[in-house]
């Protein structure tokens, strides 16, 4: 383990970005944090975590997929990919970090989705863990070590100083490069707020939301459960919950007809939208009880089916905090789970 | 703290449903914590008493939602609205989206709301508690112990400069109406109009640059009521859930401006759900500044059936080159 004095991050940062770009959690004017490219005097937030998740830096919102350009009779194919350059992704919260093995489980599975695999393949990820997480987390739902992130190196912040520990060969790799800045020393400080972190951990209000009820197999249990009317009565099928999700992954691939070509991109989709899935033989789920559903029997029920149980949601609180409605997650897990199903 | 308590609210609301008048109620339920509220239909005396709330959080505006729930009802469906609110409400009748006969509207003042942002701003994020029974409100931190902060510092923006506390629709008001307000809604606009062309776009730029085309503007917004919206119709041509640059994101908020101008009651729900808090009511306030401007002071949903005077050719109607002329900051 190494650690830095505060007051020396900027040092660290700076030797980082040698390398390739450093994103890190930055507060915006709005008074909330999103992830920015480091620049010399760029401020680390201390806000507990970013609006929009760091899901962008290896499945991007919108991303072009290639492109056609027609002469004549020839179609002249283009590959537009740019994801070559090794970059650092600064801050991750134990949560957040969790979303990419769930993310990774749908990209990097056969068939491997060559755009995501490029960017994990140059991302190295610097986890920071938690201290004073809010009252909309749930993290510990789905086993998550908020005091103990994964990542390829682990960091932790105490008053005075930051932490690290590399976790993967990336990691040691990162980690060695930033020996100028960092010096050796033991874990006693790390494991006096770790045990701090955990104890609070217990003592949050969402501490006892239990995934026991959910699972894979628990298809014919729920999707006739009469709660999901009540639950979806309100919702107004935006996408906002979707779009600040870690987890959610689906997407819509698209032609744009550049007047002498076409460039393809692909861009996040949301099960929330009318339009969403429509195909040749229509819209499969017409009702927004139906679209309602989809999104929290995918990630409680149909996610853990196909992926040894793991669920797709890591308890980031995000949907929590910006529901329109505040309908969310953990309201659904307490109402279905709540009641009586066969 | 409201003047109007639950309890007032919650023995109208069990009187209505209990002889009949109403076979639903449309209000608010209890969340995780003191300020998550979700609008919802309660259809029986127990299931009002158990999450029924009133409190200043309960800034959801019902009257979109009765576009869906009259076509669901065979009898009626009662309603509160906040004075802001029955702006909506009006607006949504005026333009023949639901059926009148189907809704009971009961007329409840209104306080102002908290914007939990701000309480999370003045306190920090880990809240454990709220209690807004009183003007300064007591908010208990998971990790700074109790701390207390006036209502007039946290509360929404749209609040501060309320419109209206006069209801302009309702069959049964609750408590005392009030007036409407001469307020300073539009000193932001001014501000906005006040700067160069150059730093304004750079303005709008930077609020826009945020916006993540989760669409819950339009979805919660009482004007934008089309069956099939545009942006949603795969055959529309325009149909894109995508941030592919920041042109499509101006134009896909500027669109949507001129689309409910003339018709936005100014009820600020736009705003209140934008994940990514852009000021999106400004663009909307700057139409009805202009439309005050060019064709004399409109509120939308004022009254039902009125004209707005975007749909209400007159022969004293400003000429175009008129507003062309203004020319500079106030174009």
């Amino acid at each position: 383990m190494r650690k830095c004095l505060l007051t020396s991050i900027d040092a660290v940062l700076a030797q980082l970005a040698k390398a390739g770009d450093v994103y890190l959690p930055v507060d915006g004017d709005d008074g909330a944090a999103s992830f920015k490219k480091w620049e010399e005097g760029t401020k680390w937030s201390e806000k507990l975590n970013t609006v929009r998740s760091p899901k962008d830096f290896f499945f991007p919102q919108t991303e072009n997929l290639m492109e056609f350009k027609r002469e004549g009779k020839n179609i002249e194919i283009i590959d537009v990919r740019d994801e070559k350059a090794d970059f650092v992704v600064f801050g991750v919260r134990a949560c957040d970090v969790k979303s990419f093995d769930v993310l990774d489980r749908v990209f990097l599975t056969d068939p491997v989705d060559s755009y995501y695999a490029e960017r994990r393949e140059h991302g190295v990820i610097m986890s920071l863990a938690c201290t004073r997480p809010a009252e909309t987390c749930f993290c510990g739902t789905f086993d998550i070590d908020a005091a103990d992130p994964q990542g390829d190196v682990t960091m932790w912040k105490t008053e005075t100083e930051l932490f690290f520990r590399a976790n993967t060969e990336k990691g040691e790799a990162l980690l060695a490069k930033l020996d100028g800045v960092t010096e050796a020393c033991d874990e006693a400080a790390v494991n006096a707020q770790q045990e701090k972190t955990r104890d609070i951990m217990k003592k949050l209000p969402l501490a006892g939301v239990s995934t026991e009820k959910f699972g894979g197999g628990k298809t014919d249990t729920y999707f006739n459960a009469p709660e999901w009317s009540e639950l979806s009565e309100s919702c107004l099928g935006c996408g906002t919950c979707t779009f600040v999700c870690p987890t959610c992954q689906c997407y819509d691939i698209r032609d744009f007809d550049t007047g002498n070509g076409v460039i393809r991109f692909r861009c996040w989709d949301s099960c929330m939208y009318s339009d969403f899935t429509k195909m040749a033989h229509g819209n499969n789920r017409l009702s927004q009880l139906e679209r309602f559903r989809q999104r929290f029997m995918h990630k409680l029920v149909y996610y853990p089916e196909n992926n040894d149980g793991l669920f797709s949601c890591v308890g980031c609180g995000r949907c929590l905090a910006k529901c329109p409605i505040s309908m969310n997650i953990v309201k659904v897990m307490k109402k279905i789970g709540g009641s009586d199903h066969e | 703290m409201q003047t109007i308590t639950r309890e007032q609210l919650l023995d109208k609301a069990v009187s209505l449903l209990s002889d009949g008048t109403v076979q639903a109620v449309l209000g608010w339920q209890k969340g995780e914590f003191d300020y998550d509220i979700t609008p919802a239909v309660f259809e029986t005396e127990d299931a009002l008493k158990k999450n029924f709330v009133w409190n200043d959080f309960c800034g959801a505006n019902f009257s979109k939602y009765l576009i869906e729930r009259t076509k669901k009802i065979e009898g009626k469906i009662l309603v509160f609205l906040k004075p802001c609110d029955t702006y909506s409400f009006n607006q949504l009748l005026t333009e023949h989206r639901f059926d009148r006969d189907k809704v009971y509207a009961v007329g409840i003042p209104c306080d102002g709301m908290i914007d939990i942002a701000l309480v999370k701003a003045a306190c920090g994020d880990a809240i454990s508690s709220i209690d807004t029974s009183a003007d300064t409100i007591q908010v208990e931190t998971l990790y700074d112990g109790a701390k207390t902060v006036d209502k007039a510092s946290v509360l929404a923006e749209r609040c501060v400069v309320c419109k209206s506390k006069k209801h302009v629709a309702y069959d049964e008001l609750l408590g005392e109406d009030g007036e409407v307000l001469d307020n300073n809604r539009f000193d932001e606009v001014a501000r906005l109009e006040a700067m160069s062309a150059d730093e304004r776009f750079a303005f709008w730029q930077n609020e826009l640059s945020r916006c993540i085309r989760c669409n819950a503007c339009r979805d919660v917004c009482p004007a934008c009521t089309c069956e099939k919206c545009v942006f949603g119709n795969p055959e529309s041509g325009v149909e894109n859930k995508a941030v592919s640059d920041s042109f499509e994101e101006k134009m896909f908020h500027i669109i949507r401006a001129f689309h409910v101008a003339g018709r936005c009651t100014d009820c600020g729900e736009c705003s209140r759900v934008c994940p990514q808090n852009i000021p999106l009511h400004l663009l909307n306030r700057k139409f009805i500044k202009d439309i005050n401007a060019f064709y004399g002071d409109y509120q939308a949903g004022a009254e039902v059936g009125s004209r707005a005077p975007l749909v209400d050719y007159t022969t004293e109607d400003l000429e175009p080159g008129e507003v062309f002329d203004r020319g500079g900051q106030d174009a």
